[in-house]
């Protein structure tokens, strides 16, 4: 075991990827001889050559659309989005080519891309630097999205993508970077927890509070200083938001009767209202009371100096976690 | 204003010096090996590229470009009978696809269009399976690994993109094989085939990008996406050019072979305008009336490319009866077949919906598989039991 921060786990994961199959190769801005902007990739064209650790011209579309003819080479390719703001140029790419190709050629054509997505704000960035683009790709059919909350699962889910056979996205929480944790970088791959396993993070008995990448660290104090209420709440990181692990999240709510849901996106149309949808339909007569998004809003990214009131922080998930139990302290209560 | 040339008058006076003499140079005027009459045009530099085409090849070349017509009129006429639900004519294009097609080794990869029916007939691709897709029995027809061509693509330009990619494989495993995209003039507005190039010519991998300018973007003449000669955007981007009489066989073979031999050889990609003409419409869905001035198609049918290597042959004395008889048996065979293979095509199962979405299993994908198919065994209950 070793103490790393976030982004030297997944340093980590990439090295061992690249030393465990020569097919597998990075691309993207400025990862090279910087080694990233946020240096999650330091030192790894130096160890590793050009042709491995590839920086490219700027341009997301061809970051893409080149892993694409690669992986129809034979290539894994390992693609760096800068930041999330800058993956729309791609976005054609992504849905129309590398979501569809599997099923387009009836299976003949396989697209092992994994799609490095620095996301999420508070790190007061300008415009384009702090969204959370994830659920326009849990929508297209044919990509798996996954996102990562502690420097273990990074280290170890950066790996199970790469070696995936179908497309990923890897949601990787920035403000979290600097984060240290205890990294087995010695773990066997093929017993680790699947990437498309949820995990339960803080056993509870009153709550089920559900989020992921980012938030898992605040929803886990918002949990402790519930329990210092004598409020019980269970926290599950989904690590997959494609597909989701609904049996998981069905028997935290099948135990619990209420459900919290929290993310940095935006509500309407989000995350949120899939995981709300679905657990409805399939707990219904589990559910104590309406399940509850706390959420950004609906507004496009703000200026930084009032990214903290987009953002869910530990209050406003403790008065989501207030509103499933009916308490009439919860201010957000008063909206439904 | 018939044919669209765009800016050439003004390119030419500002731009004297440049000539195709050399492929490292760009645009400039059309290479051309048989006139539209059907002459043998000499030419120094190119006829070497060619000097090993025997007559029987020449006559190989014929019967090719007489059987994609073929396998295009008949998809053409399924479409109308109602078998196929739509077909991209490539009528017009023959000799930029057979030219191109046949220049290629079995290892390149080739990242084609819809249109580029007659490169998939080249490689080896079946016809019915070209029409797979045409039929909506599929979303593409071929295993792409079988014949070293990838699925039609839909998207504009889109391909450049992965055959640049491909590139990229094949240098780093430092094979000789080349990549090629195909696309026409069109797709060269979309901002993929300006990255393709960028990127083709930062890592200067072996990939040849073929733009078959056939004057019709859908209703949009060449004029609206280019100021200039569609060949000349290339040396912006540090990419040689060639421009090619794409109605001529021999012309296309010539430079796609100059095109591939660079690539192989280390010296990057390069850049083709073959200059055609889309003689039909965008699809069997469109109307060129609507837009197009007969007399410009008029001018096209003179040069149609078919028409032109017959007129060779026959000067040359190839053209025997037997030979002409053959070619179009060997047509004749083809269509039927084409034809049997559409009408006899089985429907796909109602499940396939949720096949290959995946490599592996995804939880939300069996779910909602499991669900369709008990409803729709529900239905088979009740068959049984009878409505009432």
């Amino acid at each position: 075991m070793s103490k790393l921060t976030f982004a030297r786990a997944i340093n980590a994961g990439l090295r061992k990827s690249l030393e465990n199959d020569p097919k597998v190769v990075l691309m993207g801005e400025d990862i090279g001889a910087l080694g990233g902007v946020f240096r999650v990739t330091d030192g790894l064209q130096k160890d590793f050559g050009k042709h491995r650790v590839v920086d490219t011209p700027l341009a997301e579309s061809a970051i893409i659309g080149t892993a694409v003819g690669l992986a129809y080479r034979g290539y894994r390719p390992v693609c760096e989005i800068q930041f999330d703001g800058f993956i729309y140029p791609a976005f054609d790419q992504i849905v129309s080519q590398v979501a569809k190709m599997h099923y387009r050629t009836q299976g003949r054509v396989n697209m092992p891309i994994t799609i490095r997505v620095p996301f999420g704000g508070g790190i007061g960035s300008p415009e384009h630097h702090s969204e959370s683009p994830e659920a326009y790709f849990t929508h297209t059919s044919g990509l798996r999205v996954i996102s990562v909350s502690n420097p273990q699962d990074a280290y170890t889910m950066i790996q199970q993508a790469i070696a995936s056979d179908d497309p990923v996205l890897y949601f990787e929480p920035k403000r979290r970077y600097h984060d240290k944790g205890e990294v087995d970088e010695a773990a066997d791959l093929s017993t680790a927890l699947s990437m498309e396993k949820a995990r339960v993070v803080a056993a509870g008995s009153d709550v089920t509070l559900v989020t992921y990448g980012p938030l898992v660290k605040t929803a886990s104090d918002a949990a402790m200083a519930a329990a210092d209420e004598g409020v019980s709440v269970e926290v599950i990181d989904l690590r997959s938001l494609a597909p989701i692990d609904f049996p998981v999240v069905e028997a935290s709510v099948r135990k619990t009767g209420r459900l919290v849901i929290t993310h940095e996106a935006g509500q309407s149309g989000g995350l949120g209202a899939e995981i709300a949808a679905s657990v409805t339909e399939r707990c219904f007569n589990y559910l104590e009371s309406a399940p509850v998004r706390i959420t950004g809003f609906d507004i496009p990214y703000p200026y930084s100096k009032l990214e903290m009131h987009h953002l869910p922080d530990l209050d406003r998930i403790l008065d989501g976690v207030d509103r499933a139990l009916g308490r009439a302290n919860s201010l957000s209560g008063l909206e439904g | 204003m018939l044919t669209d040339e765009p800016g050439q008058d003004a390119y030419k006076a500002s731009n004297p010096g440049i000539s195709a003499a050399s492929p490292r140079r760009t645009g400039g005027d059309l290479v051309q090996l048989i006139s539209p009459e059907g002459e043998r045009i000499s030419h120094p530099e190119f006829d070497l590229w060619v000097s090993d085409v025997t007559d029987e090849q020449l006559c190989s070349l014929y019967e090719d470009m007489l059987v994609i017509r073929r396998i295009d009129a008949e998809a053409t006429a399924l479409q109308r009978q109602g078998e196929l639900a739509l077909w991209p004519p490539l009528l017009g294009q023959e000799a930029s696809q057979i030219g191109a097609g046949r220049a290629l080794r079995d290892d390149d990869f080739v990242f084609p269009s819809y249109r580029d029916n007659g490169v998939a007939y080249c490689r080896g691709v079946e016809p019915t399976d070209l029409v797979r897709a045409w039929r909506g029995n599929a979303l593409s027809g071929w295993d792409p690994y079988r014949y070293n061509i990838a699925t039609q693509q839909i998207i504009i330009g889109s391909q450049s993109l992965h055959a640049t990619g491909y590139a990229m494989g094949i240098q780093n495993d430092g094979a000789d094989s080349v990549a090629v995209a195909l696309f026409g003039d069109g797709a060269t507005s979309e901002g993929d085939v300006s990255e393709a190039m960028v990127f083709a010519a930062s890592f200067q991998v072996p990939v040849v990008f073929i733009c078959q300018n056939n004057h019709w973007a859908i209703s949009e003449p060449v004029r609206i996406q280019s100021h200039i000669q569609i060949a000349d955007r290339a040396s912006g981007f540090g990419i040689p050019a060639i421009r090619v009489d794409g109605n001529d066989v021999l012309a296309v073979l010539a430079v796609t072979r100059i095109a591939l031999d660079r690539a192989r050889k280390g010296g990057g990609p390069t850049f083709i305008e073959a200059v055609t003409y889309r003689m039909g419409p965008h699809t069997t869905a469109d109307d060129p009336t609507r837009y197009r001035d007969a007399n410009e198609l008029e001018d096209w049918a003179a040069k149609d490319p078919i028409a032109r290597l017959k007129a060779l042959l026959l000067t040359k004395g190839l053209l025997t009866e037997e030979v002409e008889a053959q070619a179009q048996a060997k047509a004749d065979e083809v269509a039927r077949k084409l034809r049997a293979g559409v009408i006899n095509m089985p429907d796909p199962a109602p499940l396939d919906l949720f096949k290959h979405v995946y490599s592996t299993p995804n939880s939300w994908i069996e779910r909602q598989r499991d669900h369709y198919s008990r409803y729709l065994e529900s239905f088979n209950g009740s068959t049984q039991e009878g409505a009432l």
